[in-house]
């Protein structure tokens, strides 16, 4: 049983601390993703999990064992790092098999384990190769072979596929997958990219400035979000923010748009309160156009500036509430910028944050 | 009828031909051709008797040359391996150093900043048997002793090692600190995830890293110390009794002090192939250690 539990974990760096006290468990088997943009410590956070940064406050225990004063090696967790970090004197069944070597295990035994992960990822043409002789796929598939062989407690993966080009990233976020269902064990992995993040988390901890912002399911993220970074740093086009107050019953949009207030922030605002009014750009769809939505549907008269086709669907840009908004459009058929067309938007999906704090103000 | 002209390329290669003619390949045949003579200084007739491989026999035959060749060979892997292990070892330190490193470098390289002619005349001072600093500590701090450390046939060749060692040694430190720099900090990382403690990181991982470095510093090294005679020079001037001789001495005693310059040009084709052979062997060894960290060959 491999749980791994972070409280109150703090780093330092001199003056400038770059995690903040950062509470967070992980359950066994979890598969867990760190995202955020650049600098917001989730690399540091994954680091000082795997003991290769010290730990400036708090405590990290994996199994329940508090970890703080171990050294990688005694921490029982495998890494996957960004630019593989291969040895490039070994050949990749020495790559493999190098912590088993270290660990004075039998010969025998080294190379049932590496043949083992070698059929498990697919590598048993390449053993007697050298790093310099793979493409990044391949050295990126050594690596998380070196990862498995040790049968550790927990892996870490720190942006393992920022590397490899937009193919080869979808093809290996599904062997990670995979990888995971099969072996079971609990993952961190940390990436920028919201859209790994996404697909591969069990549970999703999205951090900023060295906090956590949200952890939650990836629809959860996706769905409820707690502030307006969470919303625009989820989902792919990001959510659609308008400015707006607070007028009795209704909002005033910057452009003087009139809206009813959404279902669940009723009763929430007060009179003048500045909001932003979000909604997702498949929430604002062409009659004839739209997927059946159930709930409060508004229909509104909006002008296209741009599209862009994506096959099944297309993104439509248009102005709404004095913002530039996106929209999508499924089962497309051709679009002239400047055409007037009808949308629709069910009302109860959408959100509203509030304009100071940027909080989400939902029952 | 029209005067037959130099090719155009011939003309243009000339002036680097004849400079190259002038001051390498002119002075190469005529000490190679010397080496087949009885040549003398004092006596230039001598030059034009052929005596065909006369010089080479009697070198072959000769037990001081061979001493020569043997100190040399000695001297050369003692000092090579001594100065590796040093400059090893400074460049781990430095490299761990975080504040001044710089300025640390920068001292490192002292050393070679100097003539080794000084360096000689240095160490001459402070290993002599009278007024030197170390038998005078040796006796401060209650030995009554005045070791020869220039005389003896032993204490003599040590401190010349150890005027080498002192010069050179940063010769290795700031090649391997350029590997140490070099070196990308994942794999030590990875190493570090996988079990390793930092011996085994250093032996597994660092090691065949710098292994290229230290081969290129073994060739340069291997070169001048096989060359070494300044230091040998002003020191002990290879004795006393020969006890310190090294080939460039003897040769230059040979050429310059007997004057039988065709004697010691053929001592000097023999223990070229000393020179060749140092190369060589370090060049394979670079090339290997190259191919093994998949820097190409």
């Amino acid at each position: 049983m491999t749980e791994v539990t972070l409280s109150n974990v703090v780093k330092k760096y001199g003056a400038h601390q770059a995690v903040h006290g950062i509470d967070l468990d992980i359950a066994d088997g979890e598969f867990v993703v760190l995202v955020g943009p650049s600098g917001c410590g989730k690399s540091t956070t994954l680091r000082m999990i795997a003991g290769l940064e010290d730990i400036s406050g708090g405590e990290v225990s994996i199994g329940g064992r508090v970890v703080n004063d171990l050294p990688p090696r005694e921490r029982n967790i495998s890494m996957v790092f960004q630019n593989y970090a291969l040895y490039p004197h070994m050949t990749v069944r020495e790559n493999l098999g190098f912590s088993l070597h270290i660990a004075k295990q039998d010969p025998d035994q080294i190379k049932i384990a590496v043949d083992d992960a070698a059929a498990i990822l697919g590598l048993d043409e390449l053993m007697d190769r050298k790093p310099a002789e793979l493409s990044g796929g391949q050295r990126q598939r050594v690596a998380m072979g070196r990862a498995i062989v040790r049968h550790p407690d927990v892996f870490l993966f720190d942006e393992p596929l920022s590397n490899l080009d937009a193919k080869l990233r979808t093809q290996m976020r599904a062997e990670i997958k995979k990888l995971h269902q099969r072996i079971g064990n609990t993952i961190i992995y940390v990436t920028h990219d919201q859209v790994e993040a996404m697909t591969l988390a069990d549970r999703i901890v999205l951090m900023r400035d060295g906090h956590i912002v949200q952890v939650g399911t990836p629809l959860e993220l996706f769905n409820t979000p707690v502030d307006t970074f969470v919303a625009s740093f989820i989902g792919s086009p990001p959510m659609n923010l308008v400015d707006g107050t607070v007028n009795g019953a209704n909002l005033t949009l910057t452009d003087g748009t009139i809206l009813p207030i959404p279902l669940t922030a009723r009763g929430l605002l007060h009179d003048g309160q500045a909001i932003h009014f979000g909604f997702r750009a498949d929430n604002l769809m062409p009659i004839g156009h739209a997927v059946d939505e159930e709930g409060e549907i508004i229909t509104l008269d909006l002008t296209v500036t741009l599209t862009e086709p994506l096959g099944t669907e297309t993104v439509l840009f248009t102005e709404f509430g004095g913002a530039e908004v996106q929209a999508k459009m499924f089962n497309p058929r051709p679009v002239i910028p400047g055409e007037a067309m009808k949308f629709q938007m069910v009302l109860d999906k959408c959100h509203v944050f509030d304009a100071k704090t940027g909080k989400a103000i939902r029952s | 009828m029209p005067r037959r002209r130099l090719p155009e390329w011939f003309l243009l290669l000339l002036p680097a031909i004849i400079v190259i003619a002038a001051v390498v390949l002119i002075p190469l045949i005529f000490s190679l051709y010397s080496s087949f003579t009885p040549y003398k200084l004092t006596r230039p007739s001598t030059l034009w008797k052929w005596i065909g491989t006369y010089n080479y026999e009697k070198i072959l035959t000769d037990a001081k040359f061979w001493a020569a060749f043997g100190r040399t060979v000695l001297f050369l892997t003692i000092a090579l391996n001594l100065e590796m292990l040093l400059g090893l070892g400074i460049a781990l330190m430095v490299n761990k150093v975080t504040w001044g490193q710089r300025t640390l470098r920068t001292i490192l390289m002292f050393p070679m900043m100097f003539s080794p002619i000084l360096v000689g005349f240095q160490f001459k001072f402070i290993f002599n048997d009278n007024i030197g600093l170390v038998n005078n500590a040796l006796q401060s701090m209650g030995f009554n002793v005045a070791l020869p450390w220039l005389v003896d046939g032993k204490l003599a060749m040590f401190s010349i090692a150890f005027a080498e060692i002192w010069m050179s040694t940063s010769v290795f430190a700031i090649l391997i600190l350029a590997g140490l720099f070099a070196m990308p900090r994942d794999p030590l990382e990875a190493a570090k995830v996988d079990g390793c403690t930092p011996w085994q990181s250093f032996r597994h991982i660092t090691l065949p890293f710098l292994m290229p470095f230290i081969y290129i510093a073994m060739t340069i090294r291997s070169l001048d110390v096989a060359r070494a005679y300044d230091i040998v020079q002003i020191m002990t001037g290879g004795g006393p009794a020969r006890r310190t001789e090294l080939l460039w001495t003897l040769m230059s005693r040979t050429g310059y002090v007997d004057a039988r310059m065709g004697l010691a040009n053929a001592m000097g084709y023999v223990s070229i192939l000393l020179s060749i052979f140092f190369t060589v062997y370090f060049f394979r060894k670079l090339s290997a250690a190259r191919a093994e960290i998949g820097m190409g060959s």
